[in-house]
Order: structure tokens, then C-alpha cells, then sequence
């Protein structure tokens, strides 16, 4: 009898404790159900609930989440029927799971996002997928949170009227993974936003950038694909940055790159794999940054360095097949370009150490003649190029005399993909 | 019947024929003149291998030029016996049948003539001047068309084989054909001819019959009459 | 003609020069793929040999089986054939078997490396496919040089300069042309001039796809709609047909006319 008792009172401990802490309590949203909407919803809820909202179409814009809840969507949209924002985010501690989010408004005034997070910390962005969109995630000023698994398909034609997916502004140690983004401007941008990890993105058919940093440090990208992009990722005015593991595809066009670099410092670019885009690397005015063991394959350039360019380290690549593997304006400026397999190398190793006994000049005086009368492209390949080529390879005139592989290696390198 | 009507052909600024008429019935032709007197020209106008620069040629009053089926009905024998020399004499004899669409023509009584079977599989580059010649004969005689045109026929050949090659040029005249030969050997042209054309600087000089040739320039034998041609206008 | 173009064919593939043609392409295409580990840069060497070597081979085999069948040729003259026939006989045979040669050569290998599961076999069949046309483009030159020559060492001295002019300084004069002329909007001259060149049109086909990253570089409007999308490759490949046609028809222009 007395045990009972005791029961009975720990069960009111237990059931008070929980009410007066505000222990989370769940609330449902659905068309049958007493609350029909999340605005409503979110009124009624207090700080740590969850709301679970269930399958339905809900039509509803400037949804204002000011305490920390938790939204869960069961196969829930939310349709903003082209009015504006849809989700605004101001408060700590908010996770928004799993909806599917479509018609963000389009404004030339206003940066409409489909989730705007503001001045907040411990988010969690995941499972998202927003269409018809001008900007998809919006972060600013915020922190400490996490953007992952959310899918955005935009709809972008041009630079002027479309918006970015994932976008950070003054926002620092975020971390972007597993997302989604196609068709929009920037697939990801980063303004002024530090010590974020961007891993096992794919971003492609994106107008302008796949990735764009500015003004940005000590951020890391790792694992992502660019896929033809305007350029796969532009880096500018940034330093302290590290990119490694990433594929950088088919980025085409006169001003497509797989890697815009504008005044980059100290930074780190290795692993990655460039195929097939119209200039691989570009570089301008980068000092300190270290290029090893990437793959440039089947290019139309693979490094153009613009000059300006200071103690850049260009060593243990594979540069195959592209139709230039360097265009270089300028002196050498104590960049190094050694220790790489160039598949144009037409030296020998006699001791068969597996180092080239020739220097290897990967410049090619027809890179010049293009840069000039761009028209000219249309002989790449002719065996009358080749020829001349092969004399400015014999007697250097035109390219800078020391800018040599000293140490070219013969065969394609195999690097240590899993270290 | 051939007849052929001012015939001119120039080699840029060499004029090879300057007018030929001539007329042929039936019979062996003797066509003869020195070097470079157009003989093989003429020849080959008649084959349409060299377009004449005007005049006219017909088969059977039939024009010729510019067509090619009427070759149907002759045989020639070039003057010099080149033939492709990686294949076997069997298969240039069954490759030439095929190209003449004319498969079943025996040739095993003129490869008897010629003694040829123990060369039939030998390739035409294995084989000797005369040898080759007599395959040549051979290619020209197989098909029995009406009219033949013999170049130098008798070049390489043994004093045998030149009694063979006469006694087929006559058993074929026989026939009713119309048979143009060139040689350089006079015995040879005695022996078979009816009629002799003679060409003198793309001209005809003389048509007729070796008598008549005899008659006119005063001279017992027939070498010596063409000699006489050839001295009064060298001379 | 399929007469003749038997007859050409057999003589052709029982010549050593076939062979030696034939084994020239086997121990290319092993080398290249054997003794080098990249088949990209495989696809790329074997692009500059069939650019720059295809027609100069053609070029000189033809205009020499062109003179060594003479004999040949005159004994088929003398039989109730048509002349057009003839020439177009042997051209083909000539044509083919070069065509022959290069697949063979050059497929045995390339079989033997495991091409079909290499992923560039489209690269492999459009290097093979513009290296046959090359092959009935210059045999067919070949050919109206030496029905236009008699002398074999002229002959054999115009197909050098043919290959030479093409291969070679033709694009040195538009390179010339394309700097001094900088200033001008080039585009349509330099397409044009492109695709007078059979063998610049052959170089640019291949490169639609094995540089078409390099190509899209450039900004001009004209280049871009016609690499940008799959319409310069049909074109190409139209004018490169009628780069065949062109030489068959001087070649039965000159045969008509020609006395032997």
C-alpha cells in the first residue's frame, strides 16, 4: 500500500518538474486538424516546442518564428504564392526539417529568401526543397548553425532578376553539407562569413558562381561538385581559405572557370579534379597559395594566371590533355611550377627515376597568339602551330625563359586519394 | 567497216595527224610509216584512247567517238605487253574474260599454240619478253570479235611462234574480219597483208595494194619500195 | 566499276606497300597505347597522325598505284569499259584499301586495349571515320594529279606541295591574314577559310569534341552558334562530304579529256 504511495507522488514530481521547466510539448498542424496553420501554430507555442506539421498545401508567407521551436514537416508544402519572404527566422535554437517550400516572391528592392535567418545561433536548415524561388536560405548575421540535405531548384536565366541559393551574410561558423543547387545565381554565397565547412555539395547550371566567397576567411570546401557553372567557385578578396576533394566539371564559356581566384592569400587548393572546363584556375593577384596534387584533365586552360601573382606553389599536379595547361602574363614572380606530370612532355628519363632529365616549358607561344586574335583558336592543333610551338620551345622568345618544370614527373600521378 | 574522216591530232605544238582519211572494208591493213609517223596515234583514235582533235571516226556507220561500247567488237594487241605485275597469267586471262562479260571463251587452243601451260600460274613479272608477248597475243586473239588492231605484234617473238602468229592472222582474215596491223618487219607484212596504208607526217601517203606499191615506185621487192618512199622523202 | 574496284582492290591488298602501310598503323596504335599509360593523350596523338598523315599518305600512295598501273590501265582502256568507270574503279580500290589499312591498323590495337569499355570509343570512331574521308579526299587528288602529269616525278613532286600547302602553309597564311587583320571582325573569314581546307575542317570536327572547352572560350557570336551546339558538327561533316565529291568530279572531268 505504501509503495503505491510513493509511486503515485513520484509520478506528480516527475509531471510538475516538467510543466514548470516548460517541457516541450508537441503541437500538430493539418487541415482537419484545430490549428490549420504554422503562423497559428507558432502564436500558440512556447519556446522549445515542437510543431509537426502534416501532409497539405499550406498558402502562407512572412511565417515570423521569434522563439526556439522545432518545425517538422510530414510531407507539408508551403506555397508563398509570390508575396515575399515565407520563413523568417528570429530566434535561437530553431530547426526547420523536411518542407517542401515554393513560389518565393521576386523583388528588385528586397532579397525575398524562402528561410531568412537573422541574428540567430544554433539553427538547423535540413530536408528542405524550395522551388520557384528568388533566394533560397538566407542567413545573416547569424551563427553556429547547420544548412544540410536541402534541395533547391531554381529557374535562373540571367545574372539581374534571379537571387542565390544558400547565401551567407556576416554569418561565421556554419557548416553547409549534402545540399542540393541548381539554376539559380550563386549556387552558395558566403559575404564576410568565416570558419565555415562546405562539404558534399553538388551546385550546377548555376547563372554566375557555384560557390562565391568574398570577403571571407578561413572557410573550407571539401567533397563538392560544380558542374557547369558561369565558374565552379570564386573566391575574391579572401584568405586563409582550403579546398580540397572537389570536382570542378564542364564549367563552359567565355568567362567560365573551375576556379576564379581575385586577390586570394594563403590558401590552399588540393585534391581537386578539373575536367573539362574552359579555364580550370584563374588567378589574380593571389600571393602564397599552393596548388598540390590536383587533376587537370582535358581543359581548355588549365592554369591562367593573370599576373600579380606572388609565391604561388604549383607542384605535383597532372596536367593531361588540355588545350593549354598555362597561360602566364608577366615575370615569374617566384612562383613555382615544379614537379608535375604534364602529358605534353616529350623528354626522357634515362635513370628512370621517374623525373624527366629535360625541364618541361608548359607555355606555348600559340596561348599568346590567342590571347591576342582570339579568332586564331581555330588552328589548335594544325601542325604549322605545332611547329612554331616547337621552335619557341627550342629558343624561347616570347615566354618567360625561367619559367620551367625543372623536375617534370613521367608518369600520371597517383595520388593518395584516401590519406 | 571503219572509216575515218580528217582525222587531226596534235601533241601541243606537234601535229601528230594532219588529215587521215581512210576507208576500210575487209582484209588485213597493213598501216606502216617510220617512227613517229602517228601510226600508233591513229591506232588509238580508233580504240578512243586519244580523242582526236576533230574529224570523225565510224564503225559500221556508226560514229565512235565518245562511246565506249563498240570496243565490244575489238581486240588489240597494245604495242608494248605491260601487264599488272603481281597476278598469274591464269588470272589476268579469267580477269580480262570477266571484264569482257564473256566467260566461257575457250583459250585452250591458243595456250596449246604458244605452249603457255606450264607459265599459267606463274606471275606476269616472272616472265620473259617473248613470253609475255605471246600472252598478249593470246588475250587478242581468245575473243573473236570482228575486227582486230595488232601493234607491233611480232616484238620478242621465236621464229616459231612468228609462223603461229601468221597462220592465225590469216585464218582469222578468212574469217571476213578486218585486221589492222603495224610492223616494222616487212617479210612479216608481205606475207599476211591484202592492202597497205602508208603514213608519211600525219598524212596518208599511200593506200593500196603491195603491187601497186611495187609498180608505182619501180622497185622489185617490197622492202625496198618502202625504202624508196622513205629515202625520196628523206633524202 | 565493281568489276574494277575488285580487280584494283585484290592487286592493292597483294601489294607490299599495303602492308607496310597496314603495319605502320598496328605498330602506331600499339605504341601509343602500350607504351604510354594516358589514353587521352593517346586520342590526341593519333589525332595529329591522322590529321597530318592520313593525306600525305593517300596523296603519294595514290599518285604511285595511279603510275604503276598504267599498264593496267591502258590494257582496261582497250575493253568495252566506260572511262569513268575505270578511274572511278581504281579509286576506289585505292581508297579503300588505304581506308582498310587505317580501321584495321589502327582498330587492332585499340580493340586489344579494351576500347570498347574505355569510354572513348565515340573519340576513337570519329578519328576513324574522318581519317576514311581524308583517305577519299587525297586519293581522289591524287588521282587528277597524276591523270594531269605524265612525268611521275612532277606528279609525285605536286602531291608533296598539295600536302604541303594544306597541311601546313595554308594555315600559316591564315594565322598571317587572321594577326595582320586583327582589328576587322574575322569570325565569317576565318570560318571560311576554315572549311576550304578539308583538312582544317577535318582538324576542327575533332576538335568539337576533344577541345570543345577550349573553343567555347571564345566570344565571338558566330563561333559560338556554330560549336556551341551539335549544328557545326553536322555541317562539317556535310561540307567534308562535298570535299569527296569535288576531286571525283575534277577527276572525270580530266579522265574524259585524257589521251593515252
Amino acid at each position: 500500500m505504501r509503495s503505491l504511495y510513493v509511486r503515485y507522488f513520484l509520478f506528480l514530481l516527475v509531471t510538475l518538474s516538467c510543466s514548470v521547466s516548460g517541457f516541450a510539448k508537441k503541437i500538430q498542424v493539418c487541415h482537419d486538424c484545430s490549428i490549420i496553420s504554422i503562423k497559428q501554430a507558432i502564436q500558440q507555442a512556447e519556446e522549445g516546442d515542437t510543431i509537426v506539421v502534416k501532409q497539405g498545401t499550406y498558402y502562407e508567407n512572412e511565417i515570423l518564428i521569434d522563439k526556439s521551436l522545432t518545425l517538422l514537416s510530414e510531407d507539408a508544402s508551403v506555397d508563398g504564392q509570390d508575396k515575399g519572404e515565407i520563413f523568417i527566422v528570429k530566434a535561437d535554437d530553431v530547426t526547420i526539417d523536411g518542407f517542401t517550400i515554393v513560389n518565393v516572391g521576386t523583388s528588385y528592392i528586397k532579397d525575398f529568401a524562402a528561410i531568412r535567418i537573422r541574428e540567430s545561433k544554433n539553427f538547423a536548415v535540413r530536408n528542405n526543397i524550395i522551388r520557384n524561388l528568388f533566394f533560397g536560405i538566407y542567413l545573416e548575421k547569424s551563427k553556429d548553425g547547420i544548412v544540410e540535405n536541402n534541395k533547391i531548384y531554381g529557374k535562373a536565366k540571367n545574372e539581374f532578376n534571379s537571387g542565390n541559393g544558400i547565401q551567407l551574410w556576416y554569418s561565421n561558423n556554419v557548416i553547409i553539407k549534402s545540399n542540393y543547387v541548381e539554376k539559380v545565381r550563386d549556387g552558395i554565397y558566403l559575404e564576410f562569413s568565416n570558419y565555415c565547412q562546405i562539404e558534399d555539395n553538388v551546385s550546377q547550371y548555376n547563372v554566375r558562381y557555384g560557390l562565391h566567397f568574398m570577403f571571407s576567411n578561413h572557410d573550407v570546401v571539401k567533397n563538392c561538385k560544380y558542374i557547369h557553372n558561369g565558374a565552379g567557385v570564386a573566391i575574391m578578396f579572401s584568405k586563409y581559405m582550403t579546398m580540397t576533394d572537389n570536382l570542378f566539371e564542364d564549367n563552359w564559356g567565355s568567362a567560365a572557370y573551375g576556379v576564379l581566384l581575385k586577390e586570394v592569400n594563403d590558401t590552399e587548393i588540393n585534391y581537386n579534379t578539373f575536367k573539362g572546363n574552359t579555364t580550370a584556375i584563374n588567378i589574380e593577384g593571389s600571393n602564397r597559395v599552393t596548388y598540390l596534387h590536383n587533376d587537370f584533365i582535358g581543359n581548355g586552360w588549365a592554369i591562367n594566371s593573370n599576373g600579380a601573382n606572388y609565391h604561388n606553389i604549383v607542384n605535383y599536379n597532372n596536367f593531361s590533355n588540355n588545350s593549354f595547361d598555362l597561360v602566364y602574363r608577366g615575370p615569374l614572380n617566384h612562383n613555382n611550377f615544379d614537379s608535375n606530370y604534364w602529358s605534353g612532355y616529350t623528354g626522357y628519363d634515362l635513370n628512370k627515376d621517374g623525373i624527366g632529365d629535360v625541364p618541361y616549358r608548359p607555355i606555348k607561344l600559340f596561348s599568346y597568339i590567342v590571347n591576342k586574335t582570339p579568332e586564331s583558336i581555330i588552328l589548335l592543333r594544325s601542325l604549322f602551330i605545332d611547329i612554331i610551338d616547337f621552335s619557341e620551345k627550342v629558343s624561347p622568345i616570347f615566354t618567360p625563359d625561367n619559367l620551367v618544370d625543372n623536375t617534370p614527373i613521367t608518369k600520371y600521378i597517383k595520388h593518395d586519394k584516401d590519406r | 567497216m571503219i572509216k575515218i574522216d580528217s582525222l587531226y591530232k596534235k601533241y601541243g605544238e606537234n601535229h601528230v595527224l594532219k588529215g587521215v582519211d581512210l576507208e576500210i572494208e575487209q582484209g588485213v591493213i597493213a598501216i606502216l610509216g617510220p617512227n613517229g609517223s602517228g601510226k600508233t596515234t591513229l591506232n588509238k583514235c580508233i580504240l578512243g584512247m586519244v580523242f582526236p582533235d576533230s574529224g570523225n571516226i565510224s564503225i559500221d556507220n556508226q560514229s565512235v567517238l565518245n562511246k565506249w561500247d563498240y570496243r565490244q567488237k575489238i581486240d588489240y594487241l597494245p604495242q608494248i605487253a605491260n601487264f599488272p605485275s603481281n597476278i598469274t597469267v591464269q588470272e589476268l586471262l579469267n580477269m580480262i574474260k570477266d571484264l569482257r562479260g564473256n566467260k566461257t571463251q575457250d583459250e585452250k587452243e591458243y595456250i596449246e599454240l604458244f605452249h603457255l601451260s606450264k607459265f599459267l600460274n606463274k606471275k606476269l613479272s616472272a616472265l620473259s619478253g617473248g613470253t609475255k608477248q605471246k600472252v598478249n597475243i593470246l588475250l587478242t586473239f581468245m575473243f573473236d570479235n570482228p575486227i582486230m588492231i595488232l601493234d607491233e605484234p611480232t616484238t620478242g617473238l621465236d621464229p616459231v611462234a612468228l609462223l603461229t602468229l601468221k597462220d592465225l592472222i590469216i585464218r582469222e582474215k578468212n574469217k571476213g574480219k578486218i585486221i589492222l596491223v603495224t610492223s616494222h618487219i616487212m617479210d612479216f607484212v608481205e606475207g599476211i597483208s591484202d592492202e597497205i596504208v602508208f603514213i608519211l607526217e600525219g598524212k596518208i601517203y599511200f593506200k593500196g595494194s603491195i603491187e601497186l606499191l611495187k609498180e608505182k615506185t619501180n622497185q622489185e621487192s617490197f622492202e625496198k619500195a618502202i625504202a624508196n618512199i622513205l629515202k625520196q622523202n628523206y633524202a | 566499276m565493281l568489276k574494277i574496284l575488285k580487280y584494283s582492290f585484290y592487286d592493292l591488298i597483294r601489294s607490299r606497300w599495303s602492308y607496310i602501310y597496314l603495319l605502320f598503323y598496328l605498330l602506331l596504335g600499339i605504341v601509343l597505347l602500350f607504351l604510354n599509360s594516358d589514353i587521352g593523350k593517346a586520342i590526341i596523338t593519333l589525332m595529329n597522325v591522322i590529321i597530318v598523315l592520313v593525306p600525305l599518305i593517300s596523296t603519294i600512295f595514290g599518285v604511285m598505284y595511279y603510275y604503276d598501273s598504267r599498264e593496267f590501265t591502258e590494257l582496261l582502256l582497250a575493253l568495252p569499259l566506260k572511262r569513268s568507270t575505270i578511274f572511278f574503279g581504281q579509286y576506289l580500290g585505292v581508297a579503300l584499301s588505304l581506308s582498310m589499312s587505317l580501321i584495321i591498323g589502327l582498330g587492332i590495337p585499340f580493340l586489344f586495349y579494351g576500347l570498347l569499355a574505355s569510354g572513348v570509343i565515340i573519340n576513337f570512331l570519329l578519328l576513324i571515320v574522318t581519317g576514311v574521308f581524308l583517305t577519299f579526299i587525297f586519293s581522289a587528288f591524287s588521282y587528277c594529279i597524276g591523270l594531269k602529269n605524265e612525268n611521275k616525278i612532277k606528279g609525285f613532286g605536286y602531291s608533296i606541295l598539295l600536302w604541303l600547302f594544306l597541311a601546313i602553309i595554308y594555315d600559316g597564311v591564315l594565322l598571317t591574314v587572321l594577326i595582320v587583320f586583327g582589328e576587322y571582325p574575322l569570325e565569317n573569314i576565318t570560318l571560311i577559310g576554315t572549311i576550304l581546307n578539308p583538312i582544317d575542317l577535318s582538324r576542327i570536327l575533332i576538335l568539337l569534341r576533344l577541345d570543345i572547352s577550349a573553343l567555347l572560350g571564345y566570344t565571338g557570336a558566330v563561333f559560338k552558334s556554330f560549336f556551341g551546339n551539335g549544328v557545326g558538327s553536322i555541317i562539317s561533316f556535310f561540307i567534308l562530304l562535298l570535299w569527296v565529291v569535288f576531286p571525283l568530279f575534277l577527276l572525270r572531268k580530266f579522265a574524259k579529256r585524257k589521251d593515252f
